[in-house]
């Protein structure tokens, strides 16, 4: 224990009271959720809440045409945003001459400061028309058309923490690599990007998180139809996402009631999947980091 | 370092004067007296026109006027916390006894009518309509334009979201066509759009699109269906004329609920609202006026 002066034992109180408070906050939020939300099982019939029919105002609780909407929107919003994320990155880090990297960073942080109902206004007026135009869809307020919002959110937050993780190699690797008669192009894929690879998947993970928890961008755009998924083609179709239901629903739904119930046990699945990312992506981080130290020693 | 502190503290201090100059002017302006109103998003922008106008009517009495949904308002007026509740829809029978346990005994007033629109993209020759085949679209037996006459194309269905009055009484007069026992719900391909601006726009923009939303939010950029209530009767398109006359078939009465027992401010904004004044103002926002207007 570091002896402190009386001067220094208030400020010391109060950072730890502010490291705790998180904690405290995480489980009095969990308590709530768990408390709200549980109830759904004993008053909700399981068949109805595992059925396909969402419409709670006639007592159809189907939560996986949510469940599915997420999940299609998600993944699809990933599968774009993982290249043009991580490929930003990398130009900014390693291919951009000076002046352009201290254009793009400001750029892509502005980008990331946006708030997600002017990208869904954008989204509105000019997306929906025109991914029904393009593709000739029924309507442009499709899975796609959110997944390419939703893509449009997470990439600041992949580009600017794979970025920091790709400037934390050292660049004795790099000038290695160079010097062993490898290519700018095998430099970056085979030395630096594997070796920034844990925090390059954080990102990834936390963009993924940034994406499944993202409302109202989503709730504009996608149609909000809670349509079961038959196939991959069920992205171009409207379809409604957990996080659009609970935003969308739970204004005027009576405090106690069974709606209301379901509306909070879908908010402990989101809470849920959001947990488990964030597992995984710290397991992915310090797993990696210990097999890189093994490398050194 | 702990001096740099010191001006801080002082705007701090300026702050907190002035809060509390202000709270205290408050009481001072107790002459005016205050009306809380709340509910129907469909009539928030009708109760805010009254509430601006009737300022000048009465410049003492302050309304404030906040939306939410008809269930929303009503709630309030149960627990006590408004002194006017505005709704798309009738109070419910269970909502009554509520608001008795309570001690609250709910007073109706029609304040308006309004019909609901059925809405397409200019470019759809499709012009009229039966409530039937309406019926059958939103229920999902129809999809394709070609079937009630129009072109080869699918049929894209767009909806308010599940907590609206709107929502509530066109599933209950149309896709059931007012039939109590049928228990028929929407097609689950209908889109469920947050706001009515949603609805407008993208029958706007898109061919394949109806929708329904009330009168008064229809713009001129979409066409406006004739409805006919049954086969080889005539279809009419909504107006005031055809809403009072009751030929219409898609047409509802607006409320305001107050409590018994109000104080008489409330009860003089309540006869006020069925004035010519008022009314005026129910046309100009595109609802239908209960009195006549000159």
């Amino acid at each position: 224990m570091i002896e402190q002066t009386p001067r220094e034992r208030p400020v010391n109180i109060l950072i730890k009271a502010a490291g705790y408070s998180s904690i405290l906050f995480v489980t009095v939020i969990f308590i709530f959720l768990m408390r709200e939300g549980l109830p759904a099982l004993a008053n909700v019939k399981l068949s109805s809440l595992l059925g396909t029919v969402w419409y709670p105002i006639e007592g159809y609780f189907g939560i996986w045409p949510l469940f599915f909407g997420s999940l299609i929107v998600t993944l699809t919003a990933i599968l774009i945003a993982i290249p043009l994320g991580v490929g930003t990155s990398l130009y900014i880090s390693e291919i951009a001459p000076m002046w352009i990297k201290n254009l793009l960073k400001p750029l892509i942080e502005i980008l990331a400061g946006l708030p997600s109902v002017v990208l869904g206004f954008i989204g509105i007026q000019v997306a929906v028309p025109f991914m029904r135009q393009s593709l000739n869809l029924p309507t442009g307020l499709s899975g796609l058309t959110g997944a390419i919002l939703l893509a449009f959110i997470a990439t600041p937050t992949i580009v600017s923490i794979s970025e920091d993780a790709l400037n934390t190699v050292p660049s004795a690797y790099r000038q290695a690599a160079l010097a062993l008669g490898a290519t700018q192009w095998q430099t970056i894929w085979n030395i630096t990007l594997p070796a920034a690879r844990s925090g390059v998947i954080t990102a990834v993970m936390l963009g993924v998180g940034r994406a499944i928890g993202e409302t109202m961008a989503v709730m504009m755009v996608t149609g909000n139809a809670p349509v079961m998924p038959h196939g991959l083609d069920a992205i171009f179709l409207p379809v409604r996402t957990m996080t659009a239901t609970i935003a969308s629903e739970m204004g005027e739904v009576a405090t106690g009631s069974p709606h209301y119930q379901v509306l909070f046990f879908i908010g402990i699945i989101l809470f849920t999947l959001s947990l488990t990312i964030n597992v995984i992506a710290s397991w992915v981080s310090t797993r990696g980091r210990k097999r890189s130290e093994r490398s050194l020693s | 370092m702990k001096w740099r502190l010191i001006p801080l503290f002082l705007c701090l201090c300026c702050l907190c004067a002035g809060c509390s100059t202000n709270s205290s002017q408050s009481p001072s302006d107790s002459a005016s007296i205050y009306i809380q109103n709340k509910g129907s998003d469909t009539i928030v922008n009708l109760a805010l026109a009254w509430a601006e106008r009737y300022q000048t009517v009465r410049p003492k009495v302050r309304i404030s006027v906040t939306g939410g949904g008809s269930g929303t308002g009503i709630t309030s007026l149960i627990n006590g916390t408004v002194d006017i509740a505005n709704a798309s829809r009738a109070i419910k029978s269970e909502e009554i006894s509520a608001a008795e346990a309570n001690g609250i005994e709910p007073v109706e007033h029609v304040i308006a009518r309004d019909a609901i629109a059925v809405i397409v993209n200019p470019e759809n020759p499709v012009s009229e309509l039966t409530l039937d085949q309406i019926s059958q679209i939103y229920r999902g037996a129809i999809s394709n334009w070609q079937e009630v006459g129009g072109e080869d194309r699918p049929i894209v269905r767009l909806s308010r979201e599940t907590n609206s009055g709107t929502h509530v009484y066109f599933l209950e007069e149309v896709v059931r066509l007012g039939n109590k026992n049928d228990k028929a719900i929407f097609s689950p391909l209908t889109l469920l759009l947050p706001s009515s601006e949603g609805i407008i726009s993208e029958v706007r923009d898109n061919p394949n699109a109806i929708g329904y939303d009330g009168l008064g939010y229809v713009t001129s950029e979409v066409k406006v269906i004739g409805i006919s209530s049954g086969l080889g009767k005539p279809y009419v398109m909504p107006s005031v004329e055809t809403v009072n006359d009751k030929s219409y078939p898609i047409a509802r009465d607006l409320y305001m609920y107050s409590k018994k027992g109000a104080n008489q401010t409330i009860l003089d904004y309540m006869q006020w609202i069925l004035t010519a004044e008022a009314q005026q103002i129910v046309r100009e926002l595109g609802f239908v006026p209960i009195v006549v207007v000159p």
